[in-house]
């Protein structure tokens, strides 16, 4: 298309030939009233509030409506003459005889000097601009929603008047209505989605979180409009930048490394299957982490503290070691809880009148400066019982007054049990280890406790190296640990690894397993036996290789080569042979 | 050893024996199978004993002297006090004594017997098995008194001995039976060390045979290893390409000494072993149920007790043929 010359209140501007009026105008900073244009649907020049008086090239002067007037050589344009205020003051007038004084359109009038419509106000929300339709139509691709009727009878809505099948819920109607007729409801009747909890993202575009690396948007393809329907695109034709390419995938990439940090971190006990506790069923018992993220200023309330309906809690109790120090789940300590506990409490103090109740077995407040957090803590008028929470029930109707909820316990100090009235209940839940540590460990050649934590070579004289050389662990997926803990853990990690590198050359034990060439049939058998990942196959000479580096001459291979063939140099099967015959004989 | 007393032999033709002892007559017919170099053989050995074969008596053995045999040929496990007898007595006539199949060098099939004692396996034979009829409960006896005088039978032992376990052996030819094509290479090889002056190889060498396992000769794609279940050939329509024991068919070719040109396993069924330990290796059965414990597919131990219980026949798949030379050798009491 070629670019051609148009005037827009007397001042010249290029433009391509057969665009539209509208956004050339919009560009140059003039502010048009509209109602029905959004710029990614086909204008539809319902509202014809866009309106401007033009001269063609004939010279024939006339009102069109921008939004979808073709822009051709030596247009000229007026975008607010007397004749084009007029025509939009009488359109929105019409418009306004057959609403119901709404905001969008009381504002609009203000603008253009009409508080009150000759005719009197109608009772109608909808102004059938059919952005909704459109939006449906071309955006979504769902293709749920029309118009009915004909004339006066016009209205909008779904195929038959019934429920649409073709609906994906997307909300993308209600967003885009100029003037709210179309609002969603939750199909049970609540008014207010209560997603403030929730951890993840909430919509189908964003940044993961803050502190994301990389800290770049992404899209949840399970919410996006695109990856449902086909349609929409609006980001990527947002976008000024040209990032945003819908067919990209997730790939593997292989890197070649010395040293590898294991740093795979936890995951949060499930506390639904704590069934006393009513998580998941009981509103506003909720885990440490949602109550962190409920915390957060960049969370969903802004980090207002705040139950489900809105309101404020009048009282929160924080049950500490919920699925730790537990026989039943984990015997271990999951160490963090006491200290965030108490934090809880004072970020509840600071941030609104609430009761504060910490329900613990012991308070463990051992690192620098902890014990004095605790003391300022108990200043502060905090509850600190010394007892497990065991049970969280709605409270009945007599007790509702003082909270929702009942908290259960046995205070061991007082020698009484205890029912405490909550608005909310925290639950410390205890820290485990990756459902998939295993997996992982056997990737790497870290081996796993009984409590699932990788193991490090040596409690006290290698607590970050492991028993694979050149891997090693920081951080909690070693074991529960704070954030000071986890940060020296890293760096002395870091350090292990960069010694090795620095050096680029490593030392050896002379005893280790070899392959006999000759011998090995290439029956894989060992390939996967090795727990250090050091025997691979080569493909060309068709037989397995060990990889003396990784190997740790645990023999577990020379003992299930079932030809033979692999040989353990420290201990050759003749000289084992030979000792048995020694002790025996 | 050998060698002086085998270059003497050159005057006349070299002697071959050929004998059979607790064995099914399969090497016999191997021999046989090696199609026009039987005659070769035949024509360049004085054959002076094959009671399979030819009409001998112990007693034209035992008229012999001393090495007068070039070479035995010994097959069959050693099972009651005939076999013992005449091992001895071609051990004292022979140059080299060669045990010949599966039976003679680790015992065979017949040592599973090694899982009973005698008087288990003959109050079973001669009383309880369902199709026994024996109303005067007899059984064998090693000396029968009739008018013509005593009859004798051999004494059966408690154990099935391999022929390394009773007299001295020079070398082995493994296999169940041994493969013509093997033994005709073994042939032209003894021809030649006997003809040309050839050195005999080092005491004690497996002959008709290579250092590598059954796998080598296995023409089925081999990756790793992650066993599931373990199936019988009829249960499954194995594929083709596949190493069978990635299928769950316990093959023993991965610890089984190459030879026999992976006759089996190219034909779909499983490797059982035959052709023995390979060089390194004491303890075929051990080395293989060893192996197999460490891709089984799971780390929980009930699991892996499901798991192997599906393997039929323990003893029976990893010790098919090596009982005898096995570290096992038989069951205690």
């Amino acid at each position: 298309m070629a670019t051609v010359k148009i005037r827009i209140d007397g001042q010249q501007v290029e433009a391509e030939e057969g665009s539209f009026l509208l956004p050339a105008i919009q560009e140059m900073g003039v502010e048009i009233p509209t109602l029905c244009y959004y710029k990614y649907a086909t204008p539809y020049a319902a509202c014809r509030m866009c309106v401007v008086e033009i001269w063609d090239k004939r010279k024939k002067n006339k009102v069109v409506t921008a939004c979808n007037y073709p822009i051709a050589e030596g247009l000229e344009v007026l975008t607010h003459s007397p004749r084009v205020v007029a025509a939009r003051r009488t359109n929105l007038e019409m418009l306004m005889s057959r609403c119901a004084p709404m905001p969008v359109l009381q504002e609009m009038g203000k603008k253009l000097g009409i508080e009150e419509p000759r005719w009197g106000w109608g009772t109608d929300t909808c102004i059938l601009c059919g952005l909704c339709v459109r939006v449906c139509d071309e955006i979504v691709g769902a293709r749920a929603l029309g118009f009915a009727s004909r004339g006066a009878d016009r209205y909008v809505t779904t195929a038959f008047d019934g429920e649409a099948d073709s609906c994906i819920l997307c909300g993308a109607c209600a967003s885009i209505c100029p003037t709210e007729h179309i609002q969603l409801e939750e199909a049970d009747g609540r008014k207010i989605i209560h997603d403030e909890v929730t951890l993840g993202p909430n919509s189908a575009i964003s940044v993961p979180f803050r502190q994301a690396v990389p800290n770049v948007p992404r899209i949840d393809p399970e919410y996006c409009i695109h990856f449902r329907t086909g349609g929409c695109t609006v980001c990527s034709q947002v976008c000024p930048k040209d990032c945003i390419h819908y067919d990209e995938q997730e790939k593997t990439e292989e890197i070649e490394v010395g040293t590898i940090v294991l740093a795979t971190g936890f995951q949060d006990l499930d506390p639904e299957i704590l069934k006393p506790y009513g998580y998941g069923k009981i509103p506003n018992v909720i885990t440490a982490m949602e109550f962190e993220r409920m915390n957060n200023a960049a969370g969903s309330t802004g980090g207002k503290i705040q139950l489900q309906n809105g309101a404020e809690p009048r009282s929160i109790a924080i049950l500490h070691c919920i699925g730790s120090r537990d026989e039943r789940h984990h015997p271990y300590c999951s160490r963090v809880c006491c200290m965030y506990g108490l934090k809880f409490a004072h970020l509840v103090k600071e941030k609104t009148e609430a009761e504060v109740y910490q329900l613990y077995i012991d308070l463990r407040a051992f690192g620098k400066g902890y014990e004095e957090f605790y003391q300022r803590i108990l200043s502060e008028g905090v509850n600190v019982i010394r007892g497990k929470g065991t049970e969280v029930v709605r409270a009945g109707r007599g007790r509702a007054e003082e909270g929702d909820l009942l908290v259960r316990c046995e205070d061991t100090l007082a020698g009484v049990f205890r029912e405490i009235p909550v608005d909310m209940v925290i639950l410390c839940t205890a820290l485990e280890a990756h459902s998939d540590a295993k997996e992982t460990g056997r990737k790497f050649g870290v081996s796993i406790g009984a409590d699932g934590w990788f193991i490090e070579r040596h409690p006290k004289l290698g607590p970050v190296s492991t028993a694979t050389d050149g891997v090693f662990l920081a951080g909690v997926c070693q074991g529960p640990k704070d954030i000071p803990d986890t940060v020296a853990q890293g760096g002395a990690a870091a350090a292990e690894a960069m010694s090795l590198m620095i050096r680029g050359e490593v030392e050896m034990d002379a005893a280790c397993a070899v392959i006999d060439e000759e011998k090995c049939c290439g029956c894989r058998l060992c390939n996967d036996l090795c727990a250090y990942s050091a025997i691979t196959f080569d493909e060309e000479k068709e037989v397995s290789v060990v990889n003396e580096a990784l190997c740790k001459a645990c023999g577990t291979c020379v003992a299930g080569c079932p030809s033979g063939s692999i040989k353990g140099l420290h201990f050759t099967d003749p000289q084992i042979y030979a000792e048995i015959e020694g002790i025996l004989s | 050893m050998p060698s002086s007393s085998m270059s003497e032999g050159m005057m006349a033709k070299p002697k071959l024996a050929l004998y059979w002892a607790a064995s099914c007559g399969g090497c016999e017919i191997a021999v046989l199978d090696t199609e026009l170099k039987v005659l070769e053989i035949a024509d360049f050995f004085d054959i002076i004993f094959w009671p399979c074969a030819l009409d001998f008596k112990y007693d034209d053995v035992r008229a012999m002297e001393d090495k007068s045999i070039t070479l035995t040929l010994f097959n069959g496990a050693i099972r009651n006090s005939e076999n013992y007898e005449i091992a001895k007595l071609l051990r004292q006539k022979s140059v080299v004594m060669c045990a010949f199949g599966s039976c003679a060098s680790d015992g065979g099939i017949p040592a599973l017997a090694n899982l009973k004692s005698k008087e288990e396996i003959l109050q079973y034979v001669y009383h309880d098995s369902p199709s026994t009829t024996n109303p005067e409960n007899v059984r064998p006896e090693t000396a029968h008194q009739v008018a013509e005088g005593t009859l004798r039978l051999p004494e059966m032992w408690n154990t099935v001995r391999s022929l390394g376990q009773v007299v001295d052996v020079d070398y082995i030819i493994p296999g169940c039976p041994p493969q013509p094509d093997q033994i005709s290479i073994v042939v032209d090889a003894v021809v030649d060390i006997l003809k040309n002056g050839k050195p005999l190889p080092p005491k004690g060498t497996v002959l008709g045979a290579d250092v590598r396992t059954c796998c080598d000769e296995c023409d089925r794609k081999k990756d790793v290893k992650k066993i599931k279940q373990f199936v019988r050939p009829h249960e499954v329509v194995a594929d083709p390409e596949v190493c069978l024991l990635e299928q769950g068919i316990l093959c023993m070719g991965p610890a089984t000494r190459a030879g026999c040109g992976g006759k089996c396993v190219n034909a779909g069924v499983p490797c059982r072993g035959c052709y023995g330990q390979p060089a390194n290796v004491k303890d075929q059965g051990a080395k293989m149920a060893s192996a197999i414990g460490g891709v089984l597919d799971t780390d929980d131990p009930k699991e892996i007790e499901e798991l192997v219980a599906t393997i039929p026949d323990m003893a029976g798949t990893f010790y098919r043929f090596s009982m005898s030379e096995s570290l096992l050798r038989r069951r205690q009491g």
